[in-house]
């Protein structure tokens, strides 16, 4: 009987896993099947706005997958082996920009959540942080790493972690300000200390909301990334990469658009790794049909 | 229920006012006096803004008296609260989604820092006396509103309080759920010797439930009348259809009326 029970539940899942490759299949096929619909009526039509469909602003889908078997440069290794060697550069930084990031954007909403003169007196320039274009500080940023002589990977990692901290701040904030008024009422009945009801119900109240902060800078962390490799030649990532293509646009079109293709797979897999981790650590309501009458 | 006549709350010309000193300023509450014993049931019953739930939260030291004096347990509420005195329920039974039934039990010994085992042992015992053992394992959401609130009320006892304080926990759900809540809180009530303040609406679950019904009137908020229920214990569905028992929610509903015809 339990076996049974088991076995089907396992086919329904297999079943919706199957349902959802298939989806993510028809979608990828649809968008080239766009882009290449869109060169043929194009050229047709003879228009080129807003984009030219030629083989140089849109190469051929497949020109660009096949960008990937070739030397990225002439005698040199394969375009895909230096674009995971990118990626994982990238990654690295993207990673440890990410962790520092989050740890301080959540002591900031800690911090807040306990003291509203803190919050008062720093909210502002958390905020006005956001407001300053990140290509203007990670200059600077560059320069200090130097004089302090950090490693180009961490003064790349700080550059990303300035992108990632304040949606976590934010969304820590609000996620710890989420319990229910009798729930705080209830655990000032036990003469709960002010960490037992942080660690006990406001952390654990707050984590949906940390995971959706942390999603949005998994990707902001990747930018943060790539944009930091680019000041000063900093380091060999994607971001090196990618203004170097860039550069050669004219006559190497493809090779850009395979990097950028790459960019949004680690962007992907920062972001379905964050999911992963969410949905062993937030529980959620599964089943609603499991409520009994 | 063993009336051991130990004074448990003791109030004092009570006073509470909301708001800063000016025009803001609303008095919840004017000299209150009261005094439970052990083992008593107590029922605070009036209109909307009469003040019950405040002068719960006073007792309950989730709020600080503007005026007057309180003692619980001839202490200070403030350190009768540090003490762990006070086993509380809400109208919301504000389980921890995250926590299955058991651990929500236990939430309350974790921080009196008791031994797991002894966690464990003491949360199996109160499901069991709540009837809800089989659903140690289940999460809050998949239990229904009078489960919930049975589990809040395994909760408020796991660390035998002396003082139970309910707000109108049983407001949420319907009637039929209700009467059964109504009996089961009589029972657990009588197993477990606790003193009960209960915050209600309504006229029928005051009388049917308590040893004595404090009934309120509003702004500001005070004492009108304090009713003796002289029904005997154990009740049950018999008493509902007593005479007496018909007797008492008159006189309770004629107490009401009373102040607001001189409010």
């Amino acid at each position: 009987m339990a076996t049974a029970t088991a076995d089907s539940t396992q086919r329904r899942f297999s079943g919706a896993q199957l349902s959802r490759a298939l989806s993510v299949v028809m979608v990828v096929v649809a968008l080239i099947a766009a882009w290449e619909l869109y060169k043929v009526i194009w050229k047709a039509v003879d228009l080129t706005v807003p984009v030219r469909p030629d083989n140089v602003t849109m190469p051929h889908v497949w020109d660009i997958l096949h960008e990937f078997t070739q030397p990225a440069r002439r005698g040199g290794e394969v375009l895909l082996i230096l674009l995971l060697r990118s990626s994982l550069v990238t990654l690295f930084e993207a990673v440890v920009g990410f962790a520092i990031g989050a740890a301080v954007g959540f002591g900031l909403g800690v911090t807040f959540v306990r003291s509203t003169t803190a919050e008062r007196a720093f909210m502002p320039y958390v905020v006005a942080s956001q407001t300053v274009p990140l290509l203007a500080i990670a200059p600077m940023i560059v320069i200090w790493g130097r004089e302090l002589g950090l490693p180009s990977w961490l003064v790349v990692a700080v550059i990303a972690s300035y992108l990632t901290f304040f949606p976590v701040a934010i969304n820590t904030l609000r996620g710890l300000r989420s319990p229910q008024a009798t729930a705080t009422e209830l655990m000032r009945s036990y003469a709960a200390s002010p960490r037992e009801v942080l660690w006990k119900l406001q952390v654990p109240s707050a984590l949906p909301y940390i995971f959706t902060a942390l999603k949005v800078s998994a990707t902001a962390a990747v930018i943060g990334a790539l944009i930091g490799e680019l000041p000063g030649s900093v380091g060999t990532g994607l971001g090196r990469v990618l203004l170097d293509y860039s550069q050669r646009f004219a006559v190497q079109s493809p090779k850009l658009y395979a990097t950028v293709l790459m960019t949004c797979l680690v962007g992907i897999a920062f972001v379905g790794v964050v999911t992963l981790v969410e949905h062993r650590l937030v529980h959620r309501r599964l089943d609603p049909e499991a409520r009994p009458a | 229920m063993s009336n051991d006549a130990r004074v448990v709350v003791e109030a004092r010309g009570v006073s509470k006012v909301f708001g800063a000193s000016g025009s803001g300023q609303v008095e919840a509450l004017r000299g209150i006096d009261l005094s439970i014993t052990g083992g008593e049931f107590v029922s605070l019953i009036g209109p909307s803004g009469c003040g019950k739930s405040t002068l719960l939260r006073l007792v309950g030291d989730l709020l600080s008296p503007t005026r007057g004096e309180l003692q619980v347990n001839g202490k200070n509420p403030h350190q009768a609260r540090l003490d762990h005195d006070y086993g509380m329920v809400f109208q919301r039974a504000t389980l921890l989604d995250w926590r299955t039934v058991r651990k929500n039990v236990e939430l309350p010994l974790e921080i009196l820092d008791s031994a797991p085992a002894e966690r464990q042992e003491r949360a199996n015992r109160m499901l069991e006396l709540v009837q809800l053992g089989e659903f140690a394992e289940h999460y809050p959401w998949q239990l229904s509103g009078g489960m919930q609130q049975r589990v809040a009320i395994a909760r408020a006892l796991t660390f035998r309080p002396a003082l139970l304080l309910m707000d109108e926990p049983f407001g949420a759900l319907d009637e039929m759920t209700r009467e059964l809540m109504q009996q089961e809180v009589l029972r657990i009530w009588r197993e477990t010797d606790t003193t009960v303040i209960f915050v209600t609406h309504s006229i029928p679950e005051a009388v049917f439930l308590s040893s004595r019904v404090v009934v309120m009137s509003p702004r500001p908020g005070r004492i009108a009348d304090i009713i003796e229920v002289d029904l005997s214990y154990p009740r049950d569905e018999d008493t509902r259809e007593a005479d007496a028992y018909y007797a008492k929610i008159t006189e309770v509903r004629e107490a009401l009326r009373r102040q607001e015809a001189s409010a």
